[in-house]
């Protein structure tokens, strides 16, 4: 398959594949697309197969005819627009703030950790200032784990786990235990590793086709999220899953 | 569900929400339906007030089965409504006789403008404190009325009854034909160009003036009082609270001292501000009208602005120009650079609304140079929001000698922080969101609750209120100096756009009749004078 030069035969005629399928104005039959080409049936199968298969190429159901699919008018979209997040989480967030009477922080992943995208204050009217834009420790805090564990093309943080309390892991074996746990229950937990006496659950957020695309979580003092010397509150972990649900499926549908 | 709720109905302009809130005033269920649009000609925005009846017929299990409770679980039941839109009805069938006009409607600009050319915006200034405009329904029932003669004959006899959206509720809630009671609110009655704004009662004069018979209006009551029992699935629910919605929101943010204000940032953008107990003086800018009246209690006052395009020009920056895939990503190009690049954007589509008033005004963008990139274009569209919202409230400093302390915001804009940042560097006082967004549907369930006693009283309320984020002012003053008269010259460039029509050419439908000799056109100087700066020599007037 590899020509002199390093071209791969196969990739060039996938790519004049949707070459062809872009410029014909209306969905085409394998054999219309294969003359194009001047390739043998069969070939040009493979090849709109493996395109079909990976969302780059659509298949009719009933004409069996082929044409553009949306996956590659998703390549352009790099992520979730962070506004876009903080506007469809608007409304859930305030609503679960008002429930636990905690903080509600909303992130998505970047290289160095978990991005604050969207902060509501815990509603006791005691001071506090917006932490938008902060970017939090993958190890050391929930919404950091939640989405090291869950969002895509986010590689474990390399190589000094940085001490911010007493609690922090910062042992590679026990934080790697940690995020076993994490990635079976499904969301994540952080007591008083990042900041002393502060406790948080943050739970998976899902964009479209189920991509992981950033986490919510709440916060406050540690007595208020966990039980005493014991797991997270049973309500504050329920309350935070199923704004996480009604978030994702705001999310699942573009705007 | 164990205890007691209040509902709330939110009938706005796209649709109509019900709401159950707790006694801590936090969300228990929303149930929300769209209604149709209806534009039969340019110019032209019409609902049908009986398919938003059959909706609010919907919408109450809906509310009451996501909360888990019934009927005799709701202490009371608010109504906040969009105001300015005209309902005519026959009191035998029930049935409403021709569409309902909304406030977008510019149809009524003939009768407007023939009642500014009799020389009578003077007396209706004085006596409603409104200029004459196609805002208000008086001229929409006018309209209603003219187009045809019978019904003026039959409403004289009481056969035709007239209402905005709360009255048609509310008659309906409380029976219809089978004895529905027939009121408004003050709030929604100040909106109508016929109510004496001190005394707040229908006017004679303003009823001539609009050849509209008395007999056919509905009665005007506080906003918090029980004006009647509901039937069928509310059925002894009292009904008990009535605001028009920027008032509901007014009130649901818990501005209740003097000086407090909110700004509700949607398509446009709604700011009222607490004036207390005074009627305040017709000003040039600003409109005076009712913040509320509770029971008994003497009313309390407010000035209202309102801008024209602030969300709306998000929108055409994603529809018209495509710089954008949606709204909130206007926030992603904005933040693509540092500031606006000596770029500003007035955004007077159809002329300027408060506190500029001139009609003939059309958008601009000045300070284009072949530095500006997209992203400066979206920047210089959110810090118009802000700039326009800076000189609402200079022109109420001006005219009224309040200073905010703070500016309560809402509306889908505040998920905007960029904006909401510059609104507070642009103002120079901090902003807050507070955590019910819902703040219409809030502020019309706190007025029901009020008058059934289900909260004690107004300080109850103002402690249920939680800040969901606080924006402090950062900018430095000398940029604020800077930016803020470059706005105004940028102003100055949009004024007067449109040459003014000879006085005998027919008015247009779209054409907005804010007529040419009313005070607030003819006495604003240029832009950076009218307005309440350190060097204006009489700010109090
Ligand atoms: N993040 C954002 N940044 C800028 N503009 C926004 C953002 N989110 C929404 N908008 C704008 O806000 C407007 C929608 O807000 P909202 O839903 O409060 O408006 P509305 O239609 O006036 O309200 P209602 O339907 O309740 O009467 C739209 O014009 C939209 O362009």
């Amino acid at each position: 398959m590899v020509e002199v030069g390093g071209h791969i035969q196969s990739v060039e005629r996938a790519a004049a594949v949707l070459r062809i399928l872009g410029s014909a104005g209306k969905p085409l039959r394998l054999a219309e697309i294969a003359s194009a080409l001047g390739l043998a049936k069969a070939t040009t199968f493979g090849i709109i197969r493996t395109l079909r298969d990976v969302g780059f190429v659509h298949q009719d159901r009933e004409t069996s005819d082929y044409s553009l699919g949306d996956g590659l008018r998703d390549l352009g979209r790099a992520s979730l627009d962070p506004h876009d997040l903080r506007s469809h989480a608007m409304n859930w967030s305030d609503a679960l703030a008002s429930r636990t009477r905690l903080e509600v922080l909303v992130a998505m992943p970047q290289l160095d950790g978990a991005r604050i995208v969207h902060h509501v204050f815990r509603p006791d009217d005691s001071a506090q200032v917006l932490r938008v834009d902060e970017v939090l420790p993958f190890h050391a805090t929930a919404l950091g784990k939640v989405v090291l564990a869950f969002a895509a093309g986010i590689a474990s943080p390399t190589p000094g786990l940085e001490r911010y309390t007493q609690r922090t892991f910062t042992r590679r074996t026990s934080f790697d235990a940690e995020m076993r746990g994490v990635a079976e229950r499904g969301w994540a937990t952080e007591q008083a590793e990042f900041v002393p006496g502060v406790g948080a659950v943050a739970v998976p957020l899902r964009g479209f086709g189920g991509l992981g695309v950033g986490a919510v979580a709440v916060s406050g003092p540690l007595e208020r999220v966990f039980r005493h010397a014991g797991p997270a509150m049973d309500d504050v972990v329920s309350a935070t899953l199923e704004t996480a649900v009604a978030i994702s499926r705001s999310l699942g549908v573009r705007p | 569900m164990n205890g007691t709720v209040v509902a709330a109905i939110d009938q706005g302009t796209t649709s109509t929400r019900l709401m159950l809130f707790d006694r801590q005033g936090r969300t228990l269920s929303l149930a929300q339906r769209e209604h149709q649009q209806h534009f039969p000609q340019p110019g032209w925005v019409q609902h049908d007030a009986d398919e938003i009846w059959r909706h609010v017929g919907r919408l109450v299990p809906e509310a009451l089965e996501q909360a888990g409770v019934d009927a005799r679980q709701v202490a009371a039941l608010g109504i906040a409504n969009q105001r300015e839109t005209t309902v005519v009805w026959d009191r035998t069938t029930g049935r409403s006789l021709g569409p309902a006009i909304t406030w977008q409607d510019t149809r009524t600009s003939a009768i407007v403008d023939g009642l500014v050319a009799r020389g009578e915006a003077g007396r209706i200034v004085e006596t409603t404190g409104l200029h004459p405009h196609t805002y208000f329904a008086g001229p929409r029932l006018r309209w209603l009325l003219d187009q045809r003669p019978e019904l003026r004959e039959r409403a004289a006899r009481g056969e035709v009854l007239f209402g905005t959206m709360e009255t048609w509720l509310i008659w309906n809630l409380t029976g219809g034909v089978d004895g529905g009671v027939h009121v408004t609110d003050v709030t929604n009655a100040s909106r109508t160009m016929m109510m004496d704004l001190t005394t707040l009662t229908w006017d004679d004069t303003m009823l001539d003036l609009l050849d509209v018979p008395r007999a056919m209006l509905p009665e005007i009551r506080s906003n918090a009082e029980v004006y009647g029992t509901a039937v069928g699935r509310l059925a002894g629910v009292p009904i008990a609270g009535a605001l028009g919605d920027q008032q509901a929101a007014l009130f649901g943010q818990t501005c209740f001292s003097p000086g407090d204000a909110k700004c509700t940032y949607g398509t446009g953008a709604f700011l009222l501000v607490n004036t207390g107990s005074e009627r305040p003086r017709p000003g040039r800018t600003v409109l005076p009208t009712i913040a509320y009246a509770l029971g008994d209690d003497a009313p309390v006052y407010a000035v209202e602005g309102s801008i024209a395009m602030t969300g709306s020009l998000v929108q055409w920056l994603r529809d018209s120009l495509e710089l954008i895939e949606t709204a909130p990503q206007v926030e992603t190009l904005a933040r693509s650079v540092d500031d606006n690049g000596g770029c500003y954007i007035v955004p007077a589509f159809s002329g300027l609304f408060a506190p500029r008033w001139d009609p003939g005004a059309r958008g601009t963008i000045v300070g284009l140079t072949s530095y500006i990139r997209k992203g400066h274009i979206a920047r210089a569209a959110l810090e118009a929001t802000a700039w326009q919202t800076w000189e609402v409230v200079e022109a109420i400093r001006h005219d009224l000698g309040l200073t905010l302390e703070t500016l309560r915001v809402d509306g889908g804009m505040t998920s905007n922080h960029l904006l909401m940042q510059y609104v507070a560097d642009a103002l120079d006082v901090p902003v807050e969101r507070p955590l019910v967004s819902e703040t219409v549907c809030l502020g019309a369930a706190y007025a029901a609750g009020l008058t059934v006693g289900y909260w004690a009283d107004l300080n109850t309320l103002s402690h249920h209120r939680h800040r969901a984020a606080v924006w402090r002012p950062q900018m430095d003053p000398a940029v604020r100096a800077h930016e803020s008269s470059q706005w105004n010259r940028a102003v100055e460039h949009a004024l007067g756009w449109v040459p003014q029509r000879p006085p005998a050419a027919a008015p247009r439908a779209e054409r907005p009749t804010r007529p040419p000799e009313s005070p607030s056109v003819a006495a604003l100087p240029p832009a950076t004078s009218s307005l309440g700066t350190e060097s204006d020599p009489d700010p109090g007037r």
